[in-house]
C-alpha cells in the first residue's frame, strides 16, 4: 500500500505503524467503568469504509487518520490527527 | 542424431557451449535454452511426473513448462525443479533429471501407474488410517520420500541478492508487439517507462514466430524499436525480468535474474535483484499461453504445443520431430505446418475437430492428409511413436508420427490482473478469460486482452499506452504502428476430450486426468476450489498455467454447466516461483537485522568484553580477564569490585526523550501512574506507566531539568513503543497540550558509574566547581555539569545497584573518549567495566523489577508497586488498574526467594509447588522469574511471581524444574536481597 | 460408506464408479433445532461433536460459499499445544488429544503427523520464558523437552548456527505437536457429520438473525429464513460483521496473515521449526511444498490478500535461520482473514441473546484448535455451560480484567 502522508508524501506503508480505530474516544475521568471497557476493547470492524490511526514511524512522526477501505485497501483520505475533532 | 537445422533462428553459431544432461555431454550454441539444446541433441525424455513417473518430454517453450523440470548446477548451487525451458545455456552447465530411480529411462515408481485405479484423487484420504501408529512411522516416511520433486543442497545459499526499488510513469510488462508499442508511445511522449521482458531478449512472439512486419521480418522492426527506447532518456529497459506480483496502489514486485545465465555470478554482482516497482500507470502486455488438448497418453514426449515447436524451429533452429501431426481446433496453429514444412520436417496429417475449417485448412495442408476429427490417444513407450484419429465418421485411423503439435486455443495471460483479488470475466464467445474490475491504474493490451492477431496487438498498445498518459496528464506524441499481414485466427474451441483408453491429462505435473476431475465431481468436490484441492489440479510449479483452463472445461462437462459458471481460478502472487534469497535480499546471516552499538563499544572490545544481543544492541555482557573461561567468576568479580570499590557501564541503550514545554509536566502526568507535582528542579524520580488496559507497560526515570524541561528514560527493550505511545498521547488524546519531545537515545552517551568510590572517580573527571557533596548533589539529584575539559554533559545521582552511584550523560560522539577517561582516572581506585549480567545480578539483589517481570501481563500491585498509583489524577491506565483482578491475591504476586540449602543452584522458570502436594499444576503456586548468584550473599537468589506472595514471606516451597529434572527447597522472602534501607545509595 | 484400503480397493476394481458424495449437498430446511453459521473447521467440528457427543440429529451447517474455503483451508497446518498460561494449555491439550484420534474418529485420513514443533530461543530471557512455558505444560502432562544448541544443532544441522545475527541458544520442543493436511479436516468433519444427518449447506449466507424478547428465534439468510433455537457463530474472520448483524459488537479487529508454500522438494524438514527472533515458522507437507509463514501484515483487512512488505519479511526470517532456502522458490502465497482478538487468545461464549452462542476471536491459532473448539462450542450450545477445559474464553473477560494475553502485548489486536 502506499500511504500519502501530508507531510512526506507518498510513502510505503511499511513506514508506517498501524493503531487501529480512528472512533474511539477516550472518556473523561468521571466516565462509568463500562465506557472505559469499551473504549478499550470494543471495536467496529466494519468490512469498508475504515478511519483508522496511522503512525509515521519512520518518517515526520506524524498520527495520522487513513480513511481506508478494508475490502479492497483503497485510500480516500489522509489526514493529521492532531486536527481531528 | 542432432536435430538441429542447417542455418537460422536467433542463435550464435559461433559460440559452441559443453554442458552435460545426467552425466552425459552435450552441446549446443550460445542462444539455446538447455531445453532447445537437449532437443537439437535428440534428448526427448528429460523428466518424470510427481505421482505415476510418468516419462515426460519437453511440452512448451515458456515459463509455464509442467514437464520438463531438471536439478541445474549442482553442490550448494543445486536449483531443484528449475525448468529447461527458460535456463539460458552457458558453458559447462550441469543438469540432472530428478524425481527418478534409479534413472531416467529406469524408473522403478513408474510402477505406481500399474496401481493408478488404486491412487486416484484423495485416495490417501481414504487409507493409511491402521493403526494409527503407522502414520509417522511408516506410511508418511514411505510418502514423503516418494513425493517432492528435486532435491534442495542444505548447504548455505552461496550467492547474493539485492534489492531495487524503481518509480515510473508507465511500468509495461512484456515487450511483444503491444508492450513495445506501448513502451515506445511512452518514451517518445517523455514519460518516465520501464518495460519489463521476462525472456533475456526482448520481442515476444515476434521471436518465435515467421511474422512480417512492415517491409521486413519482424525481428527486426523488434531491433530498431529496442534501440530507439533504449536511446531514449527516462527508459529503463529490463531484460530477465518478471513482473510477479501486483500489489496495493500501483506497487509492483519484478525479479531481475541478473546473473542465471553464466556459472556463477561475477565478484561482488547479484544472483538476482528483487525491484519494487511503484507505477502510476501499467500496461500489461504478457501475451496468452496455449491450452494443450487433452486425449490419451496426451504427456507422451513428443506431444508438443504448436507454439512451442514453431519456437523451437525459428527462434533456435531445432526441428522437435521428424514425422509430425498437427491437432489443433483453431487456424492460427496452422503456422506451425508452415514452419515444420519449412524445417523439412513431413506433414504426416492436419487433424481437425472443425468441420467447418475443412476448407480453409486444405490450403495449409497441401499434399497431406486432413482429417477432421479428434486424436483419441498418442502411442509409443517412452516417446511418441503415432496417434489414433477418430474421424468425425467414427472411422479410427492409425498415424505413425514421432511429433505431436497441438494447439487449443489461447489463454490472455491476466495473472497480474488478479493479483488484488479481481476474478477475471468469462467472455463465453470468444472462449477465454478476460480481465474484469480493473482498478484504473492497470491497463491490458495485446493478447493478454484477448486481442490475438499481430495488427491488434499494435493498435491496442499505442491505444492503451495513449489513455493511461492522457489520465496522467501528459500528452501522448503519435506513434504508427507498422502494417502486419493478415492471419487466420478463426477458433471453435475443442472443450470434450475422447474417450477411450490411456490416461487423459489435465495438469501434467501432478498426475491429475480427466478420471481424477470425474472422481471428485462423483464424490462432491466438483466445486473448482474443491476440485483443485480434492485432486491437487493446478498446485504444481506452473500453477496451473496449462491446466487451469482443461481442469474447468472438463468440471464443466461433468456438471452440464459452463466454463464460467464452474468458477475462475483465483490467481495469487508470484506469477512464476521466486527463489526466497531473492525476496530476502541482503537481510541474512549478520546482516538479518541492524545491529545496533553502544558508544563505548570500541573501548568494551578492547577490554575483552564478551557482547550479547540485546534486543537491536550488541551489549557487553561481562569482561573476562585471563584465565576466566566460564561466565561465572568475572561476573562475581564484577560486582565485587562495585559493591566494594567503582564499576562502569554503558547504559546508552535505555530509551531516552527530551520534554520541553509549559504542559510537559501536565503531559508526564497523564504519561505516568505516579504523581510528579513535587519534583523540583535538580530532581530525578522513579517512574512506572501503564497501558490503558491498566497493566504495566514500561519503567524508568524523570528527571527534571529546568521547570519546563523534562528528561525520562525507558527501558532499553520498550524505547521505541514507548516514545510512538507518547505521540499518541500527544497528538490523539491531547493535542491542546503545549508540550514538545523527541527521542534522544543515539545523542547521549550514558555510562552508570557505581560504588562507593564513584563520587571519588567522577570529581577527578568533573570541573572543580561541580559540588558532589551529599548535601550538594544528593541521592537522586540531577543537572548539568561541566567536565573537566570543558565538555558539558549531565549527572544523575541513581542507582539499579543498590550503592553509591551516578549516570554521567554526555553527547554521544564524546561517549568513548569519556568512558576513556573514567577508565584511565579510575585505575588507582580499582575502577573496573562491568556488562548486563553484572548489572542483572545486583538489581536482582535489590529486587529492582526488569524485562522478566516486566512481562506486559503484569500489573503494578503484583510487582509491588501499587502504592505507587496515584488516586489524584486521571492517567492513562488509571481506571482500569483499580479493577480487581490485577490486585487479586489468587494471582501471583513479586516475591524474593532463596534456597534453603546454600549450596543449591535456583533455576528461572522453575514452578512452586507446596512441599507436600503431589507434582501437578492444580498444585502450581507461581514461578521463578529471574535467578541470580549474588556475591555479597555467597548463594543463589531470585525473584519470582507466587500466589499471594507478599504474605508468604518465610514460607518454604519446592522450586520445580521438570524440564531440567531439578528441584530445589526455597524459602519465599522480601525481594530485596541487600540493605534493604537503602543506606549505601544514599551515602 | 466406509473408507479402508480393502474398500478402495474394491472399489479401483470397478472402475471407481461405486464412490458416493462425502457429504450430501443439502438445501435449507425452514427450522433446525440448531444453526451453526460458519462451514469452516470449527463449524463442522461443532455440528458433528453435537450430533455425537450430544446426541442432535436436526443441526444445519450455513456456508456462505464453499465449505473449508475460509481459514481451515489458509492456514500454516501447525497443531500443538505449547502454551504458557494456565486457560489456554489444558484447551490446547484438550484438542491435541481430539488430534491423535480424529482420524478413527471420523474415518477420514487427515494425514495427523505428529513430528514435533521446536520453539528456538536466542538469549537468556527467551530462554527463561520457554522453560516456564515447558515446565508449566509438563506440570499438566504435556510433552515439553528443553534442548540446547547442540541439541539443536544434532537435529536441524542445516540451521545457521555459526552466522547469525541471533545465534540460536536451544529451544522448547514439544515432540506430540506437527502439523494436519489442512483441507482434509473440513472435508472429514463434513463427511462424518453428514453421516449423522448434519445438513450442510453451502452457498447460503447469513444476512440477519431473528429475535424476539431477547432471545434468537433464527436466522435469515439468502436461501430464505432458517429458524433455531439455538445458533451458534463460527465464522471467524467475520465474525464481527456477523455479529453486528445481531447488533453485538467485539473485542476483535480482522486482519490479514499470508501464508507461503515452495515448490515440491524431497523430505528436508522433519518437523516444525518456529524462529523466535524473526517471526518465522515452516514445516513441509507431505508433498514436499515447505510451507512456511510470519506476523500478521498489521492492518485490519477483509481483502484476503498481504502486502510484499510482510512477504519479504517473512522470507528474510527464513533466510536467516537456514540460508539452504534461498534457491527454494516461493511458489504460491495466500491470505486468510484473522479475528484478532484483544488479548491474542478467542472467545468460546453466550452472548447477550438468548440462544446466540459465539465461538470467535482465534487469532492466527485457530487450526490447532479445531477439534478441541468444536467440541467445547458444542458442549456449551448442548448444555448451556462452559466446557470446563474453556471455561477461562468468556467475554466478559475484558471487563473484568482478566485477558489471557500470551504475549503480553495488551489491547492490541495487531500485536499479538
Amino acid at each position: 500500500m502506499r500511504i500519502h502522508c501530508p507531510h512526506c508524501g507518498p510513502r510505503g506503508h511499511d513506514e508506517f505503524v498501524h493503531h487501529g480505530d480512528a472512533a474511539p474516544r477516550r472518556p473523561q475521568a468521571d466516565a462509568p467503568d463500562a465506557a472505559f471497557h469499551d473504549y478499550v476493547y470494543l471495536r467496529d470492524n466494519p468490512a469498508g469504509p475504515y478511519r483508522e490511526l496511522w503512525f509515521h514511524a519512520a518518517g515526520c512522526h506524524s498520527w495520522l487518520v487513513v480513511e481506508r477501505d478494508t475490502r479492497t485497501h483503497e485510500i480516500r483520505s489522509v489526514t493529521f490527527a492532531r486536527g481531528d475533532a | 542424431m542432432s536435430a538441429r537445422l542447417p542455418s537460422g533462428g536467433l542463435i550464435d553459431r559461433t559460440r559452441t557451449l559443453r554442458f552435460s544432461f545426467d552425466g552425459r555431454r552435450h552441446e549446443g550454441f550460445a542462444g539455446d535454452t538447455l531445453a532447445a539444446a537437449l532437443l537439437a541433441d535428440g534428448v526427448r525424455l528429460v523428466g518424470r511426473s510427481f505421482k505415476y513417473h510418468r516419462p515426460r518430454g519437453v511440452l512448451t517453450a515458456g515459463p509455464e513448462e509442467p514437464n520438463a523440470l531438471v536439478e541445474l548446477r549442482s553442490g550448494a548451487r543445486r536449483e531443484p525443479n528449475t525448468r529447461a525451458t527458460v535456463v539460458e545455456l552457458y558453458d559447462g552447465l550441469e543438469a540432472q533429471s530428478q524425481n527418478r530411480w534409479p534413472s531416467l529411462r529406469f524408473d522403478l515408481l513408474a510402477l505406481n501407474g500399474l496401481f493408478s485405479p488404486l491412487l486416484g484423487a484423495g485416495f490417501y484420504y481414504k487409507t493409511f488410517m491402521w493403526p494409527s501408529a503407522f502414520w509417522e512411522k511408516v506410511y508418511e516416511p514411505l510418502i514423503r520420500r516418494a513425493a517432492g520433486l528435486g532435491s534442495l543442497s542444505t548447504a548455505p545459499d552461496p550467492d547474493h541478492y539485492e534489492k531495487a526499488t524503481a518509480f515510473c510513469d508507465l511500468l509495461v510488462v512484456g515487450s511483444g508487439p503491444a508492450g513495445l508499442m506501448a513502451a515506445l508511445v511512452a518514451a517518445r511522449s517523455g514519460a518516465r517507462v520501464i518495460l519489463a521482458e521476462q525472456d533475456c531478449l526482448f520481442g515476444g512472439r515476434c521471436l518465435s514466430e515467421r511474422i512480417v512486419l512492415g517491409d521486413g521480418s519482424a525481428h527486426r522492426w523488434v531491433q530498431s524499436v529496442v534501440a530507439e527506447l533504449a536511446a531514449t532518456p527516462g527508459v529503463r529497459l529490463l531484460p530477465r525480468t518478471t513482473v510477479v506480483g501486483t500489489y496495493d496502489h500501483g506497487a509492483y514486485t519484478a525479479v531481475e535474474r541478473v546473473n542465471d545465465h553464466v556459472a556463477a555470478p561475477p565478484p561482488f554482482e547479484p544472483r538476482q535483484r528483487l525491484w519494487r516497482i511503484v507505477a502510476k500507470r501499467a500496461v500489461l502486455a504478457a501475451g496468452a499461453l496455449e491450452r494443450p488438448l487433452v486425449f490419451g497418453d496426451n504427456d507422451l514426449p513428443g506431444v508438443m504445443l504448436a507454439s512451442a515447436v514453431s519456437t523451437y524451429i525459428n527462434r533456435y533452429a531445432v526441428r522437435p520431430g521428424e514425422r509430425a501431426v498437427l491437432y489443433a481446433d483453431n487456424d492460427h496453429a496452422w503456422a506451425t505446418v508452415a514452419d515444420l514444412r519449412a524445417a523439412g520436417a513431413e506433414i504426416v496429417a492436419i487433424v481437425d475437430p472443425r468441420p467447418d475449417a475443412r476448407a480453409r485448412a486444405a490450403v495449409v495442408a497441401r499434399d497431406a492428409p486432413l482429417l477432421t476429427g479428434v486424436v483419441r490417444r498418442a502411442l509409443g513407450g517412452r516417446s511418441l511413436q503415432g496417434v489414433e484419429v477418430v474421424g468425425a465418421d467414427g472411422h479410427v485411423h492409425r498415424l505413425d508420427c514421432d511429433l505431436l503439435a497441438m494447439s487449443g486455443g489461447w489463454a490472455p495471460t491476466l495473472h497480474l490482473t488478479s493479483h488484488l483479488g479481481a476474478k477475471p470475466r468469462w467472455d463465453a464467445e470468444r472462449s477465454m478469460f478476460l480481465p474484469e474490475q480493473l482498478p484504473p491504474w492497470l491497463l491490458v493490451a495485446g493478447a493478454a486482452g484477448g486481442e490475438l492477431t499481430t495488427a491488434a496487438a499494435l493498435s491496442t498498445g499505442i491505444r492503451i499506452a495513449e489513455g493511461s498518459l492522457q489520465s496522467l496528464g501528459i500528452a501522448p506524441r503519435g506513434v504508427t504502428p507498422p502494417v502486419a499481414g493478415e492471419e487466420a485466427d478463426a477458433w471453435t474451441p475443442l472443450w470434450r476430450a475422447p474417450s477411450g483408453r490411456g490416461k487423459r491429462f489435465i495438469d501434467f505435473q501432478n498426475d491429475v486426468t480427466t478420471a481424477d476431475l470425474e472422481l471428485a465431481h462423483r464424490e462432491g468436490f466438483g466445486a473448482s476450489e474443491h476440485a483443485k484441492r480434492y485432486t491437487t489440479l493446478g498446485m504444481a510449479t506452473d500453477q496451473g498455467k496449462t491446466s487451469a483452463l482443461n481442469g474447468l472445461a472438463t468440471l464443466a462437462a461433468f456438471t452440464g454447466k459452463s466454463i464460467g459458471e464452474v468458477g475462475t481460478t483465483t490467481y495469487r502472487p508470484p506469477y512464476t516461483p521466486v527463489a526466497i534469497g531473492a525476496l530476502a535480499g541482503h537481510h541474512r546471516g549478520p546482516d538479518f537485522r541492524p545491529t545496533r552499538l553502544t558508544p563505548s563499544h570500541e573501548w568494551a572490545r578492547e577490554q575483552g568484553a564478551v557482547f550479547i544481543e540485546s534486543g537491536a544492541w550488541l551489549r557487553a555482557q561481562y569482561f573476562p580477564r585471563a584465565g576466566e573461561t566460564d561466565w561465572l567468576p568475572p561476573v562475581i568479580r564484577e560486582v565485587q569490585a562495585v559493591r566494594s570499590t567503582v564499576g562502569l557501564c554503558d547504559v546508552s541503550t535505555l530509551g531516552k526523550i527530551e520534554l520541553k514545554g509549559p504542559d510537559a509536566l501536565r503531559f508526564i502526568e497523564r504519561l505516568y501512574a505516579n504523581g510528579w507535582q513535587t519534583l523540583a528542579v535538580g530532581r530525578a524520580r522513579y517512574g512506572v506507566m501503564l497501558r490503558e488496559d491498566g497493566r504495566v507497560m514500561d519503567d524508568g526515570t524523570v528527571a527534571r531539568l529546568g521547570e519546563q524541561h523534562w528528561f525520562m528514560t525507558t527501558t532499553t527493550a520498550n524505547a521505541v513503543a514507548v516514545y510512538q505511545h507518547m505521540q499518541h498521547c500527544h497528538q490523539v488524546l491531547w493535542p491542546e497540550l503545549d508540550v514538545q519531545f523527541t527521542s534522544v537515545t543515539e545523542q547521549w552517551a550514558q555510562f552508570a558509574v557505581a560504588g562507593p568510590r564513584s563520587r571519588e572517580l567522577l570529581r577527578r573527571i568533573l570541573a572543580s566547581g561541580e559540588d558532589l557533596s551529599n548535601d550538594a548533589f544528593p541521592y537522586m539529584a540531577a543537572q548539568a555539569v561541566t567536565l573537566t575539559d570543558g565538555l558539558r554533559g549531565r549527572l544523575f545521582r541513581l542507582s539499579f545497584s543498590g550503592e553509591l552511584a551516578y549516570e554521567i550523560a554526555v553527547p554521544a560522539r564524546h561517549g568513548d573518549a569519556v568512558i576513556r577517561r573514567l577508565a584511565a582516572a579510575g585505575e588507582d581506585l580499582g575502577v573496573v567495566p562491568y556488562g548486563i549480567e553484572a548489572l542483572g545480578v545486583m538489581r536482582i539483589e535489590k529486587g529492582h523489577v526488569a524485562g522478566n517481570e516486566l512481562t506486559g501481563r503484569t500489573s503494578a500491585q503484583q510487582l509491588g508497586l501499587g502504592r505507587m498509583l496515584s488516586t489524584q489524577k486521571d492517567y492513562i491506565g488509571a481506571r482500569l488498574a483499580r479493577l480487581p483482578a490485577l490486585d487479586d491475591p489468587a494471582d501471583t504476586q513479586l516475591v524474593g526467594v532463596r534456597p534453603v540449602d546454600v549450596k543449591t543452584r535456583l533455576m528461572s522458570g522453575a514452578h512452586f509447588l507446596p512441599l507436600a502436594a503431589p507434582t501437578t499444576f492444580e498444585h502450581e503456586q507461581g514461578y521463578v522469574t529471574s535467578v541470580a548468584y549474588s556475591p555479597s550473599l555467597g548463594h543463589w537468589i531470585a525473584l519470582g511471581l507466587l500466589k499471594n506472595g507478599r504474605h508468604r514471606h518465610g514460607e518454604r516451597l519446592r522450586a520445580v524444574d521438570l524440564l531440567r529434572s531439578q528441584e530445589t527447597e526455597v524459602e519465599i522472602c522480601e525481594p530485596v536481597f541487600i540493605d534493604p534501607q537503602g543506606a549505601r545509595l544514599r551515602g | 460408506m466406509r473408507y479402508s484400503a480393502f474398500r478402495l480397493f474394491t472399489e479401483a476394481l470397478r472402475g471407481n464408479r461405486g464412490w458416493q458424495p462425502a457429504w450430501r449437498d443439502a438445501a435449507p430446511r425452514r427450522a433446525y433445532d440448531a444453526v451453526i453459521v460458519g462451514g469452516g473447521g470449527h463449524g463442522l467440528a461443532t455440528a458433528y461433536y453435537l450430533a455425537k457427543v450430544h446426541g442432535l440429529r436436526d443441526i444445519a451447517v450455513l456456508e456462505k460459499g464453499w465449505i473449508g474455503g475460509g481459514n481451515i483451508g489458509r492456514n500454516t497446518t501447525i497443531i500443538r499445544s505449547n502454551y504458557l498460561l494456565p486457560g489456554n494449555t489444558p484447551f490446547y491439550e484438550w484438542s491435541l488429544k481430539l488430534w491423535e484420534g480424529l482420524e478413527q474418529d471420523i474415518n477420514y485420513n487427515a494425514m495427523v503427523s505428529q513430528r514435533g514443533v521446536l520453539n528456538l530461543h536466542h538469549n537468556d530471557a527467551q530462554r527463561d520464558a520457554n522453560v516456564r512455558r515447558g515446565n508449566a505444560m509438563r506440570l499438566q502432562g504435556v510433552d515439553a523437552e528443553l534442548l540446547d544448541a547442540q541439541d539443536v544443532r544434532r537435529m536441524l544441522p542445516f540451521l545457521d548456527f555459526d552466522n547469525a545475527r541471533f545465534p540460536i541458544r536451544g529451544g522448547l520442543l514439544q515432540p506430540r505437536g506437527g502439523t494436519v493436511r489442512h483441507d482434509a479436516v473440513a472435508w472429514g468433519y463434513a463427511r462424518a457429520a453428514d453421516r449423522l444427518g448434519v445438513d450442510i449447506i453451502q452457498n447460503c449466507e447469513v444476512t440477519g438473525f431473528r429475535i424476539q424478547g431477547g432471545a434468537v428465534t433464527g436466522v435469515e439468510t439468502t436461501r430464505g429464513p432458517i429458524a433455531a433455537r439455538k445458533v451458534g457463530l463460527a465464522c471467524a474472520g467475520n465474525s464481527s460483521r456477523v455479529a453486528a448483524l445481531a447488533g453485538l459488537k467485539l473485542p476483535i479487529e480482522s486482519h490479514v496473515l499470508q501464508a507461503f508454500v515452495t515448490e515440491g522438494l524431497k523430505p528436508l524438514i522433519p518437523g516444525v521449526i518456529t524462529f523466535g527472533a524473526g517471526h518465522f515458522y515452516i514445516s513441509q507437507s507431505d508433498k514436499g511444498g515447505l510451507v512456511f509463514g510470519g506476523d500478521i501484515d498489521g492492518y485490519n483487512s477483509y481483502a484476503q490478500r498481504g502486502n510484499l512488505a510482510t512477504v519479504e519479511d517473512v522470507c528474510e526470517g527464513g533466510m536467516a535461520l537456514m540460508p539452504m532456502i534461498g534457491r527454494a522458490r516461493l511458489l504460491r502465497s495466500w491470505g486468510g482473514i484473522m479475528d484478532m482478538s484483544m488479548d491474542g487468545s478467542p472467545i468460546i461464549d453466550h452472548t447477550p441473546v438468548e440462544g446466540l452462542y459465539l465461538n470467535a476471536g482465534w487469532c492466527y491459532g485457530g487450526f490447532k484448535a479445531t477439534p478441541g473448539s468444536g467440541w467445547c462450542f458444542a458442549h456449551l450450545m448442548a448444555r448451556d455451560e462452559h466446557h470446563p477445559v474453556a471455561t477461562a474464553y468468556r467475554l466478559d473477560r475484558f471487563a473484568a480484567g482478566r485477558v489471557i494475553d500470551e504475549k503480553g502485548q495488551g489491547p492490541h489486536p495487531n500485536r499479538h
